[in-house]
């Protein structure tokens, strides 16, 4: 975090590198479905960020002793690509893609009702083709529209966004530029029918006040986030019945 | 977990109940630690050292330093490495073999709240820029777990920071070469993690086994010096609310003052 600015981050007029407001999202393009053998998919856009998500299952656990006898396993893989960032990342998992394994499954669980499938797993891969910042927060809004494309029970859609502190700043949805030039990154995923927190990690410096004003302005990012989701579902399921339709009339 | 989800459910309904009439099953208030022993410099071969014992659990944490190559988008900065070894002889769920998850996750929560709160000044640490830099190797060993296995390690690595000695040396020719004497490890900062339980919505602070077998979430909050936020991290399988998040702030600020006191002594 304590790298040289080269140039200024926010200019005097409050406006980021990439044009954007303090407030503002990036550019987020979500599609649902795209993959034809996992059991629900999703693709997503945020800046410069793709990412891609998975869902197979409930399925037959293995091994076999990882099965629970009152509710199904929810397993999770977060993977970056060689490629997706800029000097090659080696594909082996790193540390820190297991931790946000753990913390992306732990995000997610709260929204899955897995005591309807006792003894299976539902297992969730989520594979960074290019990172640039708050890869995680896309990576959840992926893998809960992934779970809920799949057909898998929900009390609600997970949606995630980050807040963070930049040149003084309390700014949304940090690029990686910003991430590491500012003073602090916090991500933090939402299930807006329950005021529900599932994600929540920091670093940098942050005092009471900012934070409270950065769990805020997050919380507002889900909350843009969850409606992208939210059409995203419904263009899948609109297209499927057009599709219906245009059958039923040509017969 | 190995745990038995009967069990579970059983001992989760009389700890809720207890909860919820502001009482706990070792009969400490919400937010009382267990008591807490802090000794220190107990492994001569390393460079620091501290065991601290929170309760039954027992966390002891070696310091070494050694010279290596620095990262190389930082080329004038020491290394700072935290590990986490969950041994075998810690509990009977813990396992021999490379670290999981969860080492992997409480070594990079105790490494968040020293990098990010700046402790180590890791500029002093370098010798030659982009070639040879000293590395902090921060070991936190678990020797006991009976739950918070978080704030134990962050208290100890701060301890064992505290009583870390750098060995004196001189350059010659781009070689360290190893001096008599010892001075301080300068350290500009004290990070100290407080971790809260979520119980049947409830929040509780330094949950021990039996809680953490039951709760639904836990939440970690690392305070610097100064009382501002250096690193976050939520675990478990449950959620906070926003309402939730900003009263374990509240009470995160004032505990860490509290735990800071039995390391730093001003």
């Amino acid at each position: 975090m304590s790298q040289k600015k080269q140039e200024k981050l926010i200019d005097e007029n409050g406006v980021r590198l990439d044009g954007r407001k303090v407030n503002e999202l990036r550019p987020l393009k979500i599609e649902v479905g795209i993959l034809g053998n996992a059991d629900g998919s999703a693709y997503i856009e945020l800046g410069k960020n793709r990412i891609l998500a998975a869902v197979y299952g409930p399925r037959e656990v293995h091994p076999k002793h990882l099965a629970l006898p009152d509710r199904a396993v929810l397993r999770c893989r977060y993977h970056m690509a060689p490629f997706s960032v800029q000097e090659r990342k080696s594909p082996a998992p790193s540390r820190r893609e297991l931790e946000l394994s753990k913390v992306i499954r732990e995000s997610l669980e709260p929204s899955v009702f897995l005591e309807y499938y006792p003894r299976t797993s539902i297992d969730l891969f989520i594979e960074v083709l290019q990172a640039d910042g708050g890869t995680r927060c896309a990576g959840i809004t992926a893998a809960s529209l992934a779970l809920a494309d799949a057909g898998i029970p929900m009390k609600d859609l997970v949606a995630a966004c980050a807040a963070g502190k930049v040149e003084g700043q309390i700014v949304l949805d940090l690029t990686d530029v910003e991430d590491k030039g500012g003073e602090a990154d916090m991500p933090l995923a939402f299930m807006l029918n329950a005021n529900a927190i599932t994600l929540l990690q920091m670093d940098g410096l942050l005092t009471d006040e900012e934070f409270k004003q950065a769990v805020n302005l997050a919380v507002e990012g889900c909350k843009q986030v969850y409606q992208h989701q939210k059409d995203a579902l419904k263009d899948k399921y609109m297209a499927a019945k057009e599709a219906v339709k245009e059958e039923a009339t040509e017969e | 977990m190995t745990y038995s989800t009967v069990a579970a459910r059983i001992k989760q309904k009389r700890i809720a109940q207890l909860i919820a009439r502001g009482k706990r099953l070792d009969e400490r208030g919400p937010n009382d630690h267990r008591a807490i022993q802090i000794e220190t410099g107990l492994i001569e071969r390393a460079e620091g050292s501290a065991r601290v014992r929170l309760g039954k659990t027992e966390v002891l944490v070696g310091i070494k330093i050694e010279t290596g190559e620095p990262f190389p988008d930082t080329p004038n900065e020491g290394v700072l490495t935290v590990n986490a070894e969950l041994v075998p002889l810690a509990s009977p769920s813990f396992e021999a073999g490379p670290p999981d998850e969860n080492s992997i996750e409480l070594a990079r929560i105790v490494d968040r709240g020293i990098r990010e709160s700046k402790a180590i000044d890791l500029a002093s640490l370098c010798v030659e820029p982009g070639k040879n830099v000293f590395v902090v190797f921060v070991d936190v060993y678990v020797l006991n777990h009976d739950g918070n296995l978080i704030d134990a390690s962050a208290l100890a690595s701060l301890a064992a920071l505290l009583n870390t000695k750098m060995f004196n040396y001189e350059v010659k020719e781009g070689e360290v070469k190893i001096k008599p004497g010892y001075t301080p490890l300068p350290l500009r900062n004290h990070p100290v993690a407080v971790t809260f339980a979520k119980i049947n919505d409830k929040l509780i602070a330094d949950p021990w086994l039996e809680e953490e077998q039951v709760m639904d979430a836990r939440l970690t909050m690392t305070l610097d010096k100064d009382g501002k936020i250096c690193a976050l991290q939520k675990g478990g399988y449950g959620y906070f609310t926003t309402q939730q998040v900003f009263e374990a702030a509240g009470i995160a600020i004032e505990k860490a003052q509290e735990l800071r006191k039995l390391v730093v002594k001003e």
